[in-house]
């Protein structure tokens, strides 16, 4: 076995953090964590820890960005220096500018961006503690935080990623599964019509494996969608 | 809140044999964006909801009110949005020779003509008459499509606030504070002895003595902690 060939589920499909196939990681979630912002969440998923803050609607500034016909969505994903064991350099990196755009065009899906011309609305996500599936944690934290900033929306977004580890398919990878596994596949969903609005595929998966996934991360969707409705009611998940 | 029996959609729709409730009865429940909240027929869209598919569907999150046919949603939290005839409270926050910026809390900034102002002053002399940074009382005169607006000074009681101290609430809870037909207001100015001027975008111009002035605060506070409590305790 060498490196790379972790062993990361076992013959009864338990998985190296006690998990099944189809579990996924804990997940809390806290409203308003952010007293100035005008929306906010936290949300703990399994070791990530994400925060997630709405500013606006405001004027858009510079005024070349102004839509004149619906407000624009300026989404910043930013990981901490000190989310990773390896200190991230702080400030835009690739990485990060390509997440921040996927997320704006998933989020674009639902909010209801037409009732505020010449407007921006600010989505901030902060990564505090990182272990794998950041973008997910924050792209659903935004929605949840979009909700409780009362900016108008048709359904909430919520995000999952399936992977394969060791040619099983498994869902919400975590680091070590991430880091060795063989394929990963974040999705996000509408959960209340179902629809797709944000998909992504890293490594090969056939298409039976890709179906398994696609199942895996809607199930889970739907789960998660509960919980963030219970958090956007009482204010927090669990009680 | 615990305890105490909320009617739904669902659990009325028994009786009625239909997809919502008919009657003239108010119903309320909390709700999140893209919840289902029943089928589209026999009812009228009111605030926070939206029709697809022939079923009506949240976009705020809040509580669900059915007033009549009418189904609406009192969202949670709110920005203010300006509707000509409000009576605002705002900050000037530029100007130019003839106009002030003034921000009434809004997406975006009012603007206040030279024409529209409190008093004649020179071209170029608008610093003279208010300052960046003085709060007006003014009220919202147009607004347009694309959510500019223009306040107006002209007007009974409009005026630069020279003296008391300014206060925010969020908007949705004002009807709170006023009170039914202004009861809640009225006792307020009784027991503090203020001079008290509700904006319709949640500033507040508390005019009197010290002590006054901090039991007006105090209301304030306690009403933000009151409505936060009710939606942390679950209405629903």
């Amino acid at each position: 076995m060498g490196y790379g060939d972790v062993e990361m589920i076992d013959a009864n499909g338990i998985r190296n953090d006690g998990r099944k196939a189809g579990d996924v990681r804990p997940i809390s979630i806290e409203l308003g964590v952010v007293p100035v912002a005008d929306g906010s969440c936290r949300m703990r998923w399994g070791t990530n820890d994400v925060i997630a803050a709405i500013y606006g609607p405001m004027e858009a500034h510079p005024r070349k960005i102004q839509r004149q016909d619906r407000a624009v969505l300026d989404v910043r994903y930013n990981m901490a220096p000190f989310s990773t064991s390896d200190r991230i350099r702080p400030g835009f990196n690739r990485r990060s500018r390509e997440i921040s755009k996927v997320t704006a065009e998933a989020l674009e899906s639902v909010v209801m961006l037409e009732l505020y011309p010449r407007s921006k609305i600010r989505v901030e996500i902060e990564i505090i503690c990182a272990e794998a599936g950041t973008r997910c944690v924050g792209l659903t934290a935004a929605s949840v935080a979009l909700a409780h900033a009362g900016i108008p929306m048709t359904d909430l977004v919520v995000s999952v990623a399936s992977g394969k580890i060791n040619d099983v398919v498994v869902c919400d990878l975590n680091k070590a599964e991430d880091n060795y596994g063989e394929a990963d596949l974040p999705m996000g969903v509408l959960p209340n019509t179902g629809e797709l609005v944000f998909l992504q595929m890293d490594g090969d998966l056939s298409p039976e494996e890709f179906q398994e996934a696609w199942d895996y991360n809607m199930n889970a969707a739907m789960v998660i969608h509960e919980y963030c409705v219970e958090a956007l009611k009482t204010g927090r998940y669990p009680q | 809140m615990k305890g105490v029996l909320v009617a739904r959609l669902d659990n009325m729709t028994e009786k009625k044999n239909a997809a919502g409730p008919q009657d003239k009865q108010r119903v309320t429940r909390l709700v999140a964006p893209g919840e289902d909240l029943g089928d589209l027929e026999g009812h009228e869209l009111g605030h926070g909801v939206i029709a697809t598919d022939g079923r009506i569907r949240a976009t705020k999150n809040g509580r669900m009110n059915v007033n009549g046919n009418t189904i609406s949603i009192e969202p949670i939290r709110t920005a203010y949005v300006p509707r000509p005839g409000d009576l605002v409270i705002g900050y000037i926050e530029g100007c130019t020779n003839n106009i002030w910026f003034v921000d009434i809390g809004a997406p975006f900034n009012a603007i206040l003509p030279m024409s529209l102002g409190p008093s004649k002053a020179d071209f170029g002399g608008t610093r003279s008459v208010i300052d960046i940074g003085e709060a007006i009382l003014c009220r919202v005169q147009e607004v347009e499509e694309t959510h500019s607006s223009v306040v107006t000074m002209k007007g009974m009681g409009l005026r630069k606030i020279r003296s008391g101290a300014v206060e925010n609430i969020d908007p949705h809870l004002l009807g709170r504070l006023i009170g039914k037909q202004g009861k809640a207001l009225r006792q307020l100015k009784e027991e503090s002895e203020c001079r008290v001027i509700v904006g319709d975008n949640g500033r507040l111009w508390i005019d009197g003595d010290f002590n006054g002035t901090l039991e007006v605060r105090n209301r304030l506070r306690s009403l933000t902690a009151e409505a936060k409590a009710v939606t942390l305790g679950g209405v629903a």
